[in-house]
């Protein structure tokens, strides 16, 4: 392959960046249509109670009102959630999804009742009018206290009804008890994470219609366009006659990835035959979609006197909330991620997750990953403090490095670059300049996190993607894509690689992407997967076509198909360039000669079984990214705020195909995360305290620090050119990156997120006594 | 509950209209088409509905409709196709890499605005606490302090 890139690894402005500057691009908000009603959904005034019955006469009767509907009305109200997998997976791996409660109120906020009214007004009216007879229930809110015998059961399905466990898997490697008889030094640790709001500033919602065909059509901000099946099923209908024509999302962060208001929308627009706008309140986006899951970690670690560590064994209670969703699969990721990005000989994990009756938690940016790497990584400093050593030095001395295993004895194939992320990211804090004891009074401390997140996703789910390119004859390009654009650049990077492979313009390939029925599926945007299975299969695609120009080329230039490559909008001889012809005399060459300008291709991840989740072993995902952070806090000791002053990160991005795009998913996951240490939901026995921005505190531009952003480029991914996925190992290890230097500035180490002001305060206080 | 006709100057287009008294500016907006204008929370805490108004930003969101009578609204698109800082500013977004999934993008070419033109200098402090009222969830700020600190320095010169 040549090094030779015209386009690849340049800061691309993106295909869509101008109509966002201008303020063209429309999102789900941004669409009205004749005849258009408004959706409101009804929701649960408590967090578990028993609904005995539901009274909408006057809600019907209320003049305006078009629909007011429950579960009864719902064709089929409970399934079986699946996320554009081409396999069932089956087990405790695919959530239940009801549409509408009925039973038991599993949390506050569930919705109970649908109503399609003129304005929005009389839409909430009629929900006022609803009458629903609750019985109160005690609920559960700790998920420890949900496994316990005689807990109170969440929910009142069938196959869920009997314990509120969720699923349980476990990791067995070597011997974890002997190693820790043979320890020269033991770290043992309770770890707490909290939920997380994703809090895009584009809160779910669109609009749906029966189009002439009889086909639902709907128009959403979503992650996951296969839901069309779901939604066919809840429906009743043939999957060919539901159709999801998405907009690019005002941010997903895998807030996005279940269903939102897509079934509502679709339900409603059946029920009135009329277009329907359904679009959440912030208030209502805070409450009810779902969260990160909180975590309890207790984590025992073993290491010789030297570092080294022996044994790493952890125990992972999961709080999954009122309704499993994804919480099958994100455990998967705590738990295979518990060990930390270590070499280490003996471990065991065991991992529990259980309902409760909190908002239920699913995908959040980071998927499991960073709750595990929150709580390794401050055990790793611990273990570092106890033995003297420096931050650096423990993690050099048990950091995976190429050929080493991971903790189900799977031998990664792309390269791991820790050692190298660690230093530069470390040293280039250390080249700002010596630490200060104090800056305006307030203590200064330096920390350091590194991690590893997977790209792809689990790779039992036997992932694939597909994209169709056609050749116009002016020698532009349309890409047709079903993938879903949240803010990353999805769409827009595919676009530079068929440029790239074309030698033309990025301009003169045009996208049409996210719809149902003319886009082939891309699968979701979910999982750090776009840029390695759609870029593949773009590739995959373009390679096609090139294939077919390059020939007729050849054959135009007399010359072999080998010595001609595609440059500058020209097909020419490699060794001697003014010898050419323009690509779009090629292009019309080959038609007529009757020869497709147009491919589809499919690109497949590897494909494994599903893993013996008693004895979890061998490859879980396709491959892994790595990433450094190196921060420097400031904390008054007086009040126990703390600002995080600088950070210096390090990423091995295998190749940066979108420089802009990826430094720009770096940043963005750094500042995220930098969110999880402070924010707050204030969850109180299944009721949200924070219900707005005033409250759920996410970072501002004060709040973020000066980000100095290191790329490595070591060519060492699965993805097109190299590349490895960033968006979501974006936000690992920057929270216990500044936790640890919290420590490193005041001597005490919080295992409790989020850090409070008053609990550092505190913390310091005890400390100081 | 009766309504009240207000006339207002959005974008150079006279607009009159009958509106509910509690109606705020921000949906006023977006009931005439101006979609560019985003909801983010209608509390007034994430500054995606900023516009300016009477020549001062303000977060639509929070301000009536019905106060609006008699005034002039610009929006980040309106701007955009007379007002050059605007246009600099667009560009910088689009060239600095400064625009994810481009919600709060509006809202935050008009907090710059606002800052350069109240004489704000080239000083990445400065520029973080004028938009320290306008949130993003992508970004991390950094490349929207690049863009607005390339312009305002642009615009000292």
């Amino acid at each position: 392959m040549s090094a030779m890139f015209k386009l690849v690894g340049k800061p691309a402005p993106r295909h869509d960046a101008w109509a966002k500057a201008k303020g063209d691009q429309l999102y789900s908000d941004d669409f009205t249509m004749p005849g258009m009603l408004y959706g409101k959904a009804l929701r649960s005034k408590y967090p578990a109670a028993i609904i005995k019955s539901i009274d909408t006469s006057k809600a019907k009767a209320l003049p305006g009102v078009h629909a007011v509907l429950t579960a009864k009305d719902v064709p089929m109200n409970v399934e079986i959630s699946k996320f554009g997998q081409m396999k069932d997976v089956g087990g405790g791996f695919e959530g239940l999804y009801k549409v509408l409660a009925d039973g038991k109120v599993r949390f506050k906020g569930e919705a109970i009742a649908l109503v399609a009214a003129e304005t929005e007004e009389l839409a909430e009216e009629a929900c006022r009018l609803i009458e629903v007879d609750y019985e109160v229930q005690p609920g559960v809110f700790d998920p420890e206290e949900a496994l316990k015998p005689g807990a109170y059961i969440v929910s009142s399905d069938e196959g869920e009804n009997e314990s509120n466990l969720i699923m349980e898997s476990h990791i067995n490697k070597g011997d974890v008890e002997k190693a820790f008889a043979e320890a020269d030094v033991i770290v043992e640790n309770e770890y707490r994470v909290p939920p997380v709001d994703h809090a895009y500033l584009e809160t779910e919602g669109g609009v749906a219609w029966v189009d002439d065909n009889g086909v639902i059509t709907m128009r959403v901000g979503t992650q996951v366009l296969e839901h069309y099946r779901t939604i066919a099923k809840v429906m009743g209908l043939p999957q060919n006659k539901v159709r999801n024509m998405s907009v690019p999302m005002g941010g997903g962060f895998g807030g996005k990835e279940d269903i939102t208001v897509e079934t509502f929308l679709c339900l409603l627009a059946n029920a009135t035959k009329r277009p329907v706008k359904m679009v959440w309140s912030r208030e209502e986006s805070l409450e009810v979609h779902s969260k990160r899951h909180p975590e309890i970690l207790r984590y025992k670690t073993a290491a010789t006197k030297d570092g080294k560590i022996t044994a790493q064994k952890v125990e992972i209670i999961m709080d999954g909330g009122g309704y499993k969703l994804l919480t099958g699969w994100v455990q998967m990721y705590s738990t295979v991620n518990a060990p930390g990005c270590y070499n280490i000989p003996n471990v065991k994990v065991d991992s529990y997750s259980a309902l409760t009756n909190n908002t239920p938690s699913s995908a959040n940016r980071g998927f499991g990953c960073c709750q595990a790497n929150f709580a390794s990584e401050l055990q790793m400093d611990e273990l570092a403090a106890k033995l003297g050593m420096s931050p650096l030095e423990i993690r050099l001395k048990n950091c995976l490095r190429n050929g080493d295993e991971i903790c189900t004895g799977f031998i990664p194939q792309g390269h791991i670059a820790l050692e190298e992320i660690a230093k530069k990211a470390w040293e280039g804090l250390e080249a700002t300049g010596p630490k200060p004891d104090y800056v305006d009074g307030k203590k200064i401390g330096r920390g350091l996190a590194i991690g590893m997140m997977s790209y792809g996703r689990l790779t039992f789910m036997h992932d694939s993607s597909r994209v169709g390119l056609r050749i116009e004859l002016d020698g532009s390009v349309t890409l047709r894509a079903g993938v879903p654009d949240l803010g990353g650049g999805q769409a827009s990077v595919l676009c530079q690689i068929v440029a790239e492979e074309l030698g033309i313009p990025m301009e003169k390939v045009h996208p049409y992407i996210m719809d149902t029925h003319l886009t082939p599926l891309c699968g979701t945007t979910t999982a750090t997967r776009q840029l390695y299975m759609s870029g593949n299969a773009a590739l995959v695609t373009v390679k096609v076509l090139k294939e077919r120009i390059i020939k007729k080329a050849a054959e135009m230039l007399d010359a072999k198909p080998e010595e001609v490559q595609l440059i500058n909008e020209k097909a020419c001889l490699i060794n001697n360039p003014l010898k050419s012809v323009p690509f779009v005399q090629v292009v019309g060459a080959l038609s007529n000669d009757g020869v497709e300008l147009f491919h589809e291709g499919q690109f497949n991840a590897p494909f494994t079984d599903v893993p013996n989740l008693h004895d979890m072993k061998g490859r879980i995902w396709p491959d892994f990214t790595y990433s450094a952070h190196a921060v420097e806090v400031a904390v008054d000791e007086e009040t126990g705020k703390f600002e995080v002053r600088k950070v210096v990160l390090c990423y091995d991005v295998g190749k940066a195909i979108n420089k802009n795009s990826c430094e720009g998913q770096l940043e963005g996951g750094c500042v995220y995360n930098q969110g999880y240490v402070t924010e707050n939901m204030g969850w109180e026995n299944g009721i949200t305290k924070a219900r707005s921005f005033a409250e759920y505190l996410i970072p501002t531009a004060v709040d973020a620090p000066e980000i100095e952003t290191i790329m490595v480029e070591s060519g060492g991914g699965l993805g097109p050119y190299g590349a490895k996925g960033v968006g979501e190992p974006a936000d690992n290890s920057i929270a216990p990156a500044i936790v640890n230097a919290i420590y490193d500035a005041v001597g005490v180490r919080l295992k409790e997120m989020p850090v409070t002001p008053e609990k550092l305060l505190k913390a310091i206080q005890e400390k100081n006594k | 509950m009766s309504e009240i006709n207000i006339t207002v100057t959005v974008n150079g287009t006279k607009i009159n209209a009958n509106v509910k008294p509690e109606m705020n500016l921000l949906k006023f907006l977006r009931s005439q088409g101006f979609y560019d204008v985003k909801c983010g929370c209608e509390m007034g805490d994430c500054g995606t509905c900023t516009v300016i108004f009477n020549g001062s930003s303000v977060k639509s969101c929070i301000t009536l409709a019905a106060q609006a009578d008699g005034g002039t609204v610009w929006t980040n698109k309106g701007l955009g196709e007379v007002d050059e800082l605007t246009q600099k500013l667009q560009k910088a977004f689009v060239e600095h890499g400064s625009i994810q999934c481009g919600f709060c993008t509006p809202g935050m070419i008009i907090a710059g605005k606002a800052y350069i033109e109240k004489g704000g200098k080239p000083d990445r402090n400065e520029i973080k606490k004028a938009i320290s009222g306008n949130l993003c969830r992508c970004t991390g700020y950094k490349k929207i302090v690049d863009a607005i600190y390339d312009v305002a320095e642009q615009m000292s010169k």
